[in-house]
């Protein structure tokens, strides 16, 4: 159990940031609101899916429309009234919530209506990284139900998602709604019992991001690698070092998609690594061959400072080290990788485990 | 002929271009109150036999009103409101804001019902009544200037016009600021700047009239003109409305007057100093502006400044015996004293070039105790520095000019990896007074659009009609006014194919401007 303070929301983001596989958005305005919520209505507490009472119901929140927009008309308190929404809907009163999500913005923004509401949250998310589709969550993999659900919008408009087929129908019909309500909606989804949190999500992952945050923070400070500091919190491994040559940037159904390449330097030298995104950084190959895939995590950092690059800001010239981390193990059964795998992106090629 | 001038950190430059020819140029130390530092560089250039009266136009560069924001001297009190309720309540105008600089703004923030969603919907009706009541209630607590922002105002702009009209219906002396006319997407950015530019006020216009009042007193009646960020300039005016436009006009210039002296228009300038080397990139005669945020004492913007990388390598930086490790520390000024060449104890990087045969200064046989090939190595190291940079702001692999300019360019050899030319034109020691003279009259507008209807030439029409406009009110003759780019970036995971559109426009000084009266 701890307390999120102001201070730890710079290294959450820094931390979110890394998890974010190079998408998740930009966090400067997600880390403000928190500050905000936490400055007005108090810190939260933190407790892990252990530290729940059996009983517990604990509700997943998130943000869902699209970036651009949220940098104008700023998410306000949607995800409270979605809350509300969901336990009125349902009849049941939430005791903790959870993120869906720790990579980028998403990561805080269950502090906001937790600090409104006085609840915990919960050390665990429904990702352990960054994904572009709300169907992408170990919970629905693992049989919680992603119905009933509620989107609200910062006017008081909120609808309810009574029941879909797949999670995927759930996405579409969430989606249509958001783009109707101005594209900066939020969700929460029906309380999950403590039992399916303990089973079905990704333990730790805030605790992660923070500890990710303050060793990069620690490292600059005292003049040693970032990059090492990184490894050394969280296993995984350099998969390659050097400069970006080309990027190819193509926006198809709303989706960012392109490829980097990285010429090598150092002990990379002479060789390339290309990496494809869609969003988050999906495959990276060295010389042809696959050295990471997803649901392996795929991090970009500059390679000096350490901080997380997003495939946004990814241009010719940058030195940028590319480290790999091992999916989380829910990812990685055979139905983890249905909703997430390499085919699930479009990729006809097998998921090989990243071997640290 | 034109007077340029730029303002710099250490020195004021001034030149007198007649045309494209240099005629004079000096350097004078700047002083606290800028206005005096002015005139001395004006008046050595009369010394230099300067006839006032054929001066056409005086061009200045200088970022001076940020200093009243790290200073708080001369900050107009500033209301700021928004139009947005519901929306975007939980972060309110200023949020961001050091508290210092809120407290001396006044730090009065209002929301109000307003703005639109990103396909031009209104939010919500702007709420008239709320508009007026926080005019009265800012009048009422001493604010002069209030700052207008409204959600999506870039896609349109009219609840910010009809905020604006309400408030000088309530206070008719109120100075307004709109967000728009700033304006790029991002509300907490745009709307800071709106309220810096409000609060920035009375320093700028105090700042102009002294020049002005300066110059006139000298005999120089010839108008006025300040550089702007993006290398165009604005008549006073306009820069009294928009002070922050003024904020990295230094860079800028001097950048212009590196592609205008060496006549590249597309490559890289170095400009290397005595304590670190700044590198940019030329775009069409213009330097290539970044995406990011700018810090701007303190409050983050997004206004666009150029794209440009530093590293703490110059012609003052010390260099370690053992570990050949240059900078950050360097010796500055006083290099003259403390480098070994010059009779000091200082290692530093232009004794290596000294001991390399690059560049010849000081007396070499002082340099009997660094090691030859420490040396060269040394030299290796730095080509290797200024080589990274280089190649950090080109876009794409190809060899690319490369301008040098700066005190510290002595550094380099005749040639540099990734460079196809290694260019050191003359008089580049005031490349950046030469930019400020050089430039033109710009108008830039950022502008969000649905095209779904398929309206994308319209679209572009309405937004480069809106960047002519700007162009000629800042000055510029409306016959010669070109457009010089033109951007379109869809918005990811937006539908109804939103796209932001940017448009800038250059002219000519309008002759009626340029007035010679004697």
């Amino acid at each position: 159990m701890w307390q999120v303070t102001e201070r730890d929301l710079t290294h959450i983001a820094t931390g979110a940031g890394i998890l974010g596989t190079g998408g998740g958005g930009n966090p400067y305005i997600g880390q403000l609101r928190a500050r905000q919520a936490i400055l007005k209505w108090g810190p939260v507490t933190v407790l892990s899916p252990e530290e729940l009472s059996d009983d517990a119901r604990v509700v997943c929140v998130g943000g869902i429309g699209a970036p651009t927009v949220g940098i104008e008309k700023i998410r306000d308190l949607q995800s409270y009234h979605a809350l509300r929404a969901i336990e009125e809907y349902t009849g049941e009163t939430a005791t903790a919530l959870i993120s869906n999500e720790i990579g980028g913005s998403n990561s805080v923004e269950p502090l906001i209506p937790a600090a409104i509401a006085g609840l915990p949250v919960v050390d665990a998310d429904g990702m352990g990284r960054a994904f572009p589709e709300f169907q992408m969550k170990t919970f629905f993999v693992y049989g919680v139900p992603c119905c009933p659900m509620a989107v609200a919008d910062e006017k008081g408009n909120s609808i309810i998602v009574r029941e879909t087929i797949t999670p995927y129908w759930a996405e579409r019909l969430a989606r249509a709604a958001t783009i109707q309500m101005g594209c900066v909606a939020c969700y929460a989804v029906a309380p999950m019992s403590a039992e399916q949190v303990r089973r079905t999500a990704i333990p730790n992952s805030l605790t992660l991001a923070r500890d990710l945050g303050k060793a990069v923070e620690r490292a600059r400070t005292e003049g040693d690698d970032p990059l090492q500091a990184i490894l050394a919190t969280c296993p995984g491994k350099i998969l390659f070092s050097g400069k970006v040559v080309d990027i190819d940037r193509r926006t198809t159904s709303g989706f960012a998609r392109g490829t980097v390449s990285i010429d090598g330097l150092d002990s990379f030298s002479g060789q390339r690594m290309h990496i494809d995104f869609q969003n988050e950084n999906l495959i990276a190959r060295v010389d042809g061959e696959v050295a990471c895939i997803v649901p392996d995590l795929i991090c970009a950092a500059a390679t000096d400072t350490g901080e997380p690059v997003t495939t946004e800001l990814m241009r010719y010239g940058l030195r940028v080290t590319i480290l790999g981390f091992p999916a989380p193990a829910l990812w990685t059964t055979p139905e983890g990788l249905a909703v997430a795998g390499p085919r699930a992106f479009g990729y006809d090629t097998e998921y090989t485990p990243l071997i640290v | 002929m034109f007077l340029g001038v730029d303002v710099g950190g250490t020195n004021t430059d001034a030149v007198l271009m007649d045309g494209k020819q240099l005629v004079a140029a000096v350097k004078t130390p700047t002083s606290e109150d800028v206005t005096s530092g002015i005139v001395h560089a004006a008046s050595e250039l009369l010394r230099h036999g300067m006839d006032s009266s054929r001066v056409d136009a005086v061009m200045v560069g200088t970022t001076h009103f940020t200093n009243a924001l790290l200073e708080r001297k001369g900050i107009t009190p500033t209301a700021v409101i928004r139009l947005a309720l519901p929306a975007t309540q939980l972060l309110p105008p200023l949020v961001d804001w050091p508290n210092a600089l809120r407290d001396a703004v006044g730090g009065f923030t209002c929301m109000v019902a307003g703005g639109n969603e990103f396909d031009g919907r209104e939010i919500a009706a702007i709420d008239r009544e709320g508009v007026k009541k926080a005019a009265r209630d800012a009048k009422a607590q001493g604010a002069r200037a209030m700052a207008v922002s409204g959600v999506f105002s870039p896609v349109d702009p009219s609840h910010e016009n009809e905020a604006a009209a309400l408030i000088r219906e309530e206070a008719p002396e109120m100075r307004v600021c709109l967000s728009h006319q700033n304006g790029r997407m991002g509300l907490l950015e745009r709307e800071n700047a709106a309220a810096l530019n409000a609060c920035l006020g009375d320093v700028a216009a105090t700042t102009i009239q002294g020049i002005d009042n300066a110059l006139k007193s000298m005999g120089i009646r010839a108008p006025l003109f300040m550089s702007q960020n993006d290398g165009t300039l604005m008549d006073t005016a306009f820069a009294s409305r928009f002070p922050v436009l003024t904020v990295s006009s230094g860079p800028t210039n001097s950048m212009r007057g590196a592609a205008y002296l060496s006549g590249v228009t597309d490559g890289i300038v170095v400009d290397i100093g005595g304590t670190s080397t700044d590198v940019g990139a030329l775009v069409k005669g213009f330097p290539r502006e970044s995406a990011l945020a700018v810090d701007v004492g303190g409050v983050r913007t997004n206004f666009r400044t150029p794209d440009m990388v530093s590293v703490a390598l110059g012609g003052g930086s010390m260099v370690q015996h053992e570990t050949r490790k240059i900078g950050p520390e360097s010796v500055g000024y006083r290099l003259t004293d403390e480098a070994l060449v010059f009779g000091g104890d200082t290692l530093t990087t232009t004794d290596i070039a000294v001991a390399c045969g690059r560049a010849r200064l000081g007396d070499w046989r002082l340099l009997a105790q660094v090691d030859r090939r420490m040396a060269q190595q040394g030299i290796a190291d730095i080509d290797a520095l200024v080589a990274t940079a280089v190649d950090r702001m080109k876009l794409s692999q190809e060899d690319v000019p490369v301008v040098l300019v700066g005190g510290g360019s002595i550094l380099l050899g005749s040639s540099l990896a990734g460079a196809s030319l290694l260019l050191r034109p003359e008089h580049a020691g005031v490349a950046n007074a030469i930019g400020a003279a050089i430039a033109q009259i710009g108008g830039q507008v950022e502008r969000v659009y649905s095209l779904d209807s398929g309206n994308r030439e319209e679209a572009i029409a309405d937004c480069t009609a809106a960047a002519v406009e700007q162009a000629v009110a800042a000055g510029a003759a409306p016959a010669s006014v070109e457009v010089v780019e033109v951007e379109e970036v869809p918005l990811t995971y937006v539908p109804s194919n939103a796209t932001r559109v940017r448009v800038k426009a250059v002219g000519d000084i309008a002759p009626e401007r340029l007035r010679r009266t004697s």
